[in-house]
């Protein structure tokens, strides 16, 4: 069991949970992730991580209520427990001075990419950040990523906050004036597509991680198969970071919604069990 | 009674019940139903206790089998299960899945006349009468400790195996488990309907009544290296990490929704309860149309999984031909019985999909039998022009696993072949690291439970071996 110590709302639906977790943190990097079970006959669902501190024990994940695990761990409370925490999973982030790196997180992949921009900016990186989400409510850490970047844009779909739009418009911008030699993008799998789509013809390596379904999370199941540059690949073990340009886009699309209607099934489910609980 | 049984040889090996097909077909309950009391004695009472001991070096663990179908016989159930405990830690796990009828019933003198002893049946029915009569067990008196600790990586029948030996020697020992769930493919593996789960997790409770200690959730050579283990805390390590990583066809379409390695599909269905969905949280898709490609246990397994889940049809796709096979023999008839249709001689060329990225069809060639190749099985080769569409909606890939690089990729100085395995001494287990040992398989490549306890159960006593007299210095 592995307690929460903290938790709260940055948005209605998205979550923070700090977690206790001692030889997890003292091994966590940027970029990796963690696999958990929220309870005993809960799915094992991955989270990159969102932080983690190796002196205190702890490690930080985001998570949005899209399914029913999520919803799940967005009823827990701090003293409350997780059943399963297993990590840290996947490759690190590669870590190196590039030189201008543009950090992109759509929606919940703001979490994610705060550690990576933390550790790319401390390698010596002047990092440019956009972050964007449909609208007002689904924004969150603007102060945390204010605090590390060099410059920072805001984006909502709908207007509703700072500047309306999408996160590829001040991508393509940025791009246009020259001297980017790195983007990292993550988010929704379409806004890393066409993020992708953006920087492809300006040649400035893209780095996406890719949040397929998995299950172990070691390589024994292959549940996460990708294509990436006409070959397989594990996204557990292999990646979850990919080169954007790489990704074959349809299949990674068509493989996160290889259980649409389950989960809509077993949500609905969930929802319904809820009513008369308070 | 006795005279009489030893006069005359009876040549009737006691059926044991099965649940009908058709209903079983349906169910995840167990499908060998086993003896029952009556039967265990008449079945006992043919063997004849021949001096030879055939049985016994037939026995991957050498179980004292004459002298525990004695014991059975002679109604003394605990002296049963002492025997039968003293070479077998897990023994209600092997009397269901041991392919017995290539081991130690091949061996048995009467095999020669067509009906060797039942000795897995028997096996069974004494480890189901230790389980359900724990209160009667005589304690497991445990020698005092030796103040020294091993770490044994993977809870599979290798590393409990590994475990429970060195905790009888007086040694620490904690498991470290990369699943949530100890028990490798004992649990998310073979089917509930061969192998109930509860029962695994009795055994494994005996293991943990020895001392050790089981972590689980960790993956080592993520959380921990193997030398930051002997660095920080242990004397010795065993690897016991089995083969898990699938391998695939590596055809145009595999990586479409609905087809699914072995791995996946086994692990949703045994470990995460699939089957249980909605209640379990975990979904599978369930096809109309299953096609299964490969021919060993894991294929049979995964083919009998998609019938219970509600297939309509399900195919078993393999290259060769019947006697080819390498699934047991007891477990293609079972298939068959429930209706798994079999087609042979029969290699996928591509998978289909539909607009959405989905399974709609598989394209096959016809093959047939040429020379024996290095497996000494024969070759099967593509008839030209032989290709033909099988409508299906689900593939689930059993071509078979290797091992997992990620420990031998994390640690310094250990051997592997261009399998991917361990290299490790066959008698000891000793690898080419200094205080590593390994075992089942994570050496040998895919094999069988009781080849991976017997690795175990060696390296256990090298570890012994090695820690004793190191202690004397
Ligand atoms: C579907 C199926 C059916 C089978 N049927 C039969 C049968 O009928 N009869 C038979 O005799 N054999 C059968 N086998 C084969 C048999 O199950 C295996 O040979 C046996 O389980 C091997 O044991 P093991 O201990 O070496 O490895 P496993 O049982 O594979 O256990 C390895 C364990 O190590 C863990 N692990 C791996 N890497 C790490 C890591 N880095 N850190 C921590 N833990 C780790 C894994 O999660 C796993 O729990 C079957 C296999 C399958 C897949
Ligand atoms: S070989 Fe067969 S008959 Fe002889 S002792 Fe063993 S089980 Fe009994
Ligand atoms: S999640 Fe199972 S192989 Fe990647």
């Amino acid at each position: 069991m592995f307690k929460i110590v903290w938790k709260e709302s940055l948005t209605p639906v998205i979550d923070c949970l700090k977690v206790e977790a001692p030889a997890l943190a003292a091994k966590a990097r940027a970029g990796q992730f963690v696999i958990i079970r929220v309870d005993e006959v809960g799915e094992r669902i991955p989270l990159t991580l969102a932080d983690w501190d190796a002196h205190e024990g702890t490690i930080t994940l985001v998570a949005m209520r899209v399914g029913t695990s999520t919803h799940k761990l967005g009823k827990l409370k701090s003293g409350d427990s997780l059943i399963d925490l297993v990590g840290p999973l996947g490759r690190p982030s590669e870590i190196e001075k590039y030189g201008n790196v543009v950090m992109v997180g759509g929606g919940v992949g703001i979490a994610p990419i705060h550690p990576i921009a933390r550790s790319l900016k401390n390698a010596g990186n002047r990092i440019i950040s956009i972050i964007g989400a449909r609208n007002r409510d689904l924004l969150f850490w603007e102060d945390k990523m204010q605090a590390l970047s060099d410059e920072l844009i805001v984006t909502t779909d709908d207007g509703s906050y700072a500047r309306k739009g999408v996160v590829t418009e001040p991508l393509k911008e940025l791009l246009e004036k020259g001297g980017i030699n790195r983007v990292i993008a993550i988010g929704p799998a379409i806004m890393m597509k066409f993020c992708s789509a953006t920087t492809r013809p300006y040649n400035v390596p893209t780095v996406v991680s890719l949040n397929a379904i998995m299950v172990d999370g070691t390589g024994m199941c292959g549940c996460c198969r990708l294509s990436v540059g006409g070959e397989t690949k594990f996204a557990c073990v292999d990646g979850p970071e990919f080169n954007g340009h790489e990704v074959d886009w349809d299949i990674t699309l068509a493989r996160q919604k290889i259980y649409l209607k389950e989960e809509k099934e077993s949500l609905a489910r969930w929802e319904s069990c809820q009513c008369g609980k308070s | 009674m006795e005279e009489k049984a030893k006069s005359k040889i009876n040549l009737n090996r006691v059926d044991m019940p099965r649940q009908d097909p058709k209903d079983r077909a349906h169910n995840y309950n167990e499908v060998a139903l086993g003896y029952t009391e009556e039967m265990a004695l008449e079945e006992a009472n043919r063997c004849i206790q021949c001096p030879k001991r055939a049985c016994v070096s037939g026995c991957p663990v050498n179980v004292d089998i004459p002298e525990f179908i004695k014991a059975l016989r002679d109604k003394n159930m605990p002296e049963a299960v002492r025997v039968l405990k003293s070479k077998n830690a897990l023994p209600a796990i092997c009397g269901r899945v041991c392919p017995q009828e290539t081991q130690c019933e091949e061996a048995c003198t009467l095999g020669k006349r067509k009906a060797p002893i039942a000795i897995g049946r028997l096996e069974r029915y004494v480890a189901d009468w230790d389980l359900t009569n724990k209160d009667k067990r005589p304690a497991t008196i445990l020698p005092p400790p030796t103040g020294k600790k091993v770490a044994v990586i993977g809870s599979g029948p290798a590393g409990l195996t590994a475990a429970a030996d060195l905790a009888k020697f007086g040694h620490k020992v904690t498991i470290y488990e990369a699943l949530h769930t100890a028990g490798g493919v004992l649990m998310y593996g073979i089917p509930e309907f061969r192998l109930p789960k509860a029962v695994v997790q009795a055994e494994i409770n005996y293991v943990k009544s020895l001392g050790v200690e089981i972590q689980l959730d960790s993956v080592m050579g993520k959380l921990a290296t193997i030398d930051e283990l002997m660095d920080k805390d242990f004397d010795a390590v065993f690897l016991g990490t089995g083969a898990g990583l699938p391998m695939f066809l590596n055809i145009p379409g595999e990586n479409l929704n609905g087809v699914y390695s072995a791995n996946e599909f086994l692990t949703r269905v045994n470990l995460m309860k699939a089957y249980l969905f909605p209640e379990y949280d975990t979904p599978i898709k369930i096809g109309k149309h299953v096609a299964v490609i490969g021919g060993g246990n894991v294929a049979m397994d995964a083919a009998r999984c998609a019938l219970r889940l509600g297939a309509e049809k399900v195919y078993i796709v393999y290259r060769r031909s019947r006697t080819e096979m390498p699934a047991r023999h007891e477990e293609v008839e079972n298939a068959e019985e429930e209706g798994i249709i079999f087609k042979f001689l029969t290699n996928p060329k591509q998978i289909i999909g539909d607009d959405n990225g989905w399974v709609k069809a598989m394209e096959c060639y016809e093959m047939e039998l040429g020379e024996p190749d290095a497996s000494g099985r024969r070759r099967p080769i593509t008839k030209a022009g032989s290709e033909f569409v099988m409508d299906v909606d689900v593939v689930v890939v059993a071509l078979g696993t290797t091992p997992n690089p990620l420990i031998p990729s994390t640690t310094r100085g250990l051997e592997t072949t261009r399998h991917g395995t361990v290299v490790a001494d066959e008698q000891t287990g000793k690898t080419v690291k200094d205080r590593v040992w390994a075992g089942g398989d994570v050496v040998t490549g895919a094999a069988t439970v009781i080849s991976a306890m017997g690795a175990g159960k060696r390296a256990a006593a090298s570890i012994n071996e090695f820690l004793m007299k190191k202690q004397s210095f």
